[in-house]
């Protein structure tokens, strides 16, 4: 019975704002690699523990990337994931522009490998004549060569969810403890506050 | 084979709850109050088998109240784990998975739940720790571990006291949450010197099924290391690096937020196990208690006829005495 009521939940739809969201279910996250996992490490552990199975390996778990292909594919696929949600699994898009530490990055199929680090500021990701804007804060990016983008953020927000007043009130608020702090941490504070709200600033009026 | 393991569960869990007596011993224990009370009352005491009765039909409404309520605190959980499951996915991708890497010092983090009556899955946890433990201390290597949850260190600490570097309880106390699973992260990091990370953990595949997982995180040293002698990682190299002054700062921040989402999904796949698990052997003591009831019952009527069938006997045979 529970069976039934765990997979009547599996099935609600998710509450993300986008509606590009495929869901992941859990019957479907197969453990594609489930025969051979890591050979080394199979054979080790049979020498110390041969009674107990081994344990899985996350690589167990995932569907394999696809390979590099020989020419450059049409459209980038996107992997946008939060802690608490996945906004965007494995969206086909034409071009992404992250907001990297070095300034924004664009980035199109084909784009050559890349990590980049992430800064608080906007990401939209634009698919034909739709553009999807978001503020994250900081995370990481990733390009592979299959053209394929993982972009990961602690926190995102649709740009509309943004209120201007409250952005104004924390970038004052935030000036004034910097100027006012006194330990090297209380500045360090103060000072991320000041830049994430001073790029939520810009990210509402850029 | 999920009802085997569910029977074997129940089985396991019984002695926990209630000592089972079979009937056998049930009987013996009437004899004497037969005897005690033999010398001025004739009738069989059924206070006993009532006594007993009562006290398992209580069992059963407990078990079944915690089984609900480990029901309803699956569902909440298990949206949020099966959200969590993109985060650790990138990494995989890009740094590939290496259980088999062989470091200098290895810091096992064993996750295990605080509270009790949820079968097997911390067991399991500590059984796996304990090989892997095995497996990477050698002559040039050495494993710690850091252990999350009362139960894990409760195991633990009876025969690897030495070999413990940190441990953490009480971490469901409040609702689990990126923030603090990241600053646990950091304590982690801060105090403890490693090569590896290997994350011990049960994943939520059912919720009868749990398997045992081990996910490793590698400092950016080892990263390094690995990529330049190719195999798994070797094309880490061609992947240019953007932001920050030095390549290995930004590999620094890369190894450190990968374990902080790996233990994120970790913990959450931990606590749905959990409560999967706590829901099955409640289900399996209710049934067993409700078996019980039932042999129980059995005796008691037994019990309560032979008694009144002594007393008829009594009465008849008096009454043929004096005619006769």
């Amino acid at each position: 019975m529970f069976r039934q009521a765990t997979h009547r939940l599996l099935t609600r739809s998710t509450t993300t704002t986008t509606t590009t969201t495929i869901r992941r279910v859990f019957s479907t996250e197969v453990a594609t690699d489930a025969s051979s996992g890591d050979a080394a490490f199979i054979e080790s552990w049979k020498k110390v523990a041969p009674n107990i199975d081994p344990p899985k390996t996350p690589s167990q778990f995932m569907e394999p990337r696809p390979p590099t292909p020989s020419a450059l594919p049409s459209k980038l696929t996107v992997n946008f994931v939060l802690p608490y949600a996945a906004e965007l699994s494995k969206a086909e898009v034409d071009m992404v522009i992250v907001p990297a530490t070095t300034g924004q990055m664009g980035i199109l199929p084909g784009h050559v490998p890349t990590i980049a680090e992430l800064k608080p500021g906007l990401l939209s990701v634009h698919e034909g004549n739709d553009i999807k804007k978001y503020f994250i804060s900081s995370g990481f990016a990733f390009v592979h060569s299959n053209s394929y983008a993982d972009i990961l953020a602690v926190e995102a927000v649709p740009l509309d969810r943004i209120d201007p007043a409250q952005v104004q009130k924390g970038l004052s608020e935030f000036t004034q403890k910097l100027s006012s702090a006194s330990t090297d941490l209380d500045k360090a504070e103060a000072q991320i506050g000041v830049d994430v709200h001073s790029a939520l600033n810009s990210a509402l009026t850029g | 084979m999920a009802m085997a393991a569910l029977r074997r569960e129940g089985r396991r869990f019984v002695p926990l709850a209630y000592s089972p007596t079979p009937i056998n011993a049930i009987r013996s224990t009437l004899a004497p109050t037969e005897e005690q009370v033999g010398l001025g009352v004739r009738s069989i005491s059924t206070q006993v088998v009532r006594n007993r009765m009562k006290s398992v039909k209580n069992i059963q409404k407990i078990t079944k109240a915690m089984k609900m309520v480990a029901a309803s605190k699956l569902r909440a959980i298990q949206v949020r784990a099966e959200n969590s499951r993109g985060l650790w996915q990138p990494f995989t991708a890009l740094l590939g998975d290496t259980p088999s890497v062989n470091v200098k010092k290895n810091v096992i983090v064993t996750i295990s739940s605080d509270k009790g009556l949820c079968g097997g899955i911390n067991s399991t946890s500590v059984k796996i720790s304990r090989a892997l433990h095995k497996i990477n201390s050698g002559p040039e290597t050495e494993s710690k571990y850091v252990i999350l949850g009362e139960k894990g260190k409760a195991q633990l600490t009876r025969d690897s006291k030495n070999d413990i570097e940190l441990i953490m309880t009480e971490l469901q106390k409040n609702f689990l949450n990126y923030t603090q699973v990241s600053v646990l992260a950091d304590d982690i990091l801060k105090n403890v010197e490693f090569d590896a990370l290997r994350i011990v953990f049960n994943k939520f595949q059912s919720v009868v099924s749990f398997l045992p997982t081990t996910a490793t995180v590698l400092s950016p040293e080892v990263v390094e290391r690995e990529s330049e002698a190719g195999g798994k990682i070797g094309d880490l190299d061609s992947y240019e690096i953007e932001g920050g002054e030095t390549k290995s700062e930004v590999l620094q921040n890369l190894a450190e937020f990968q374990f902080s989402c790996v233990m994120f999904n970790a913990v959450l796949e931990n606590a749905c196990s959990e409560q999967g698990a706590r829901m099955s052997a409640m289900d399996s003591s209710s049934r067993n208690a409700g078996e019980m009831l039932d042999r129980l019952t059995l005796t008691y009527n037994r019990t309560r006829q032979a008694s009144i069938t002594t007393e008829l006997t009594e009465i008849i045979s008096g009454a043929s005495a004096l005619e006769g």
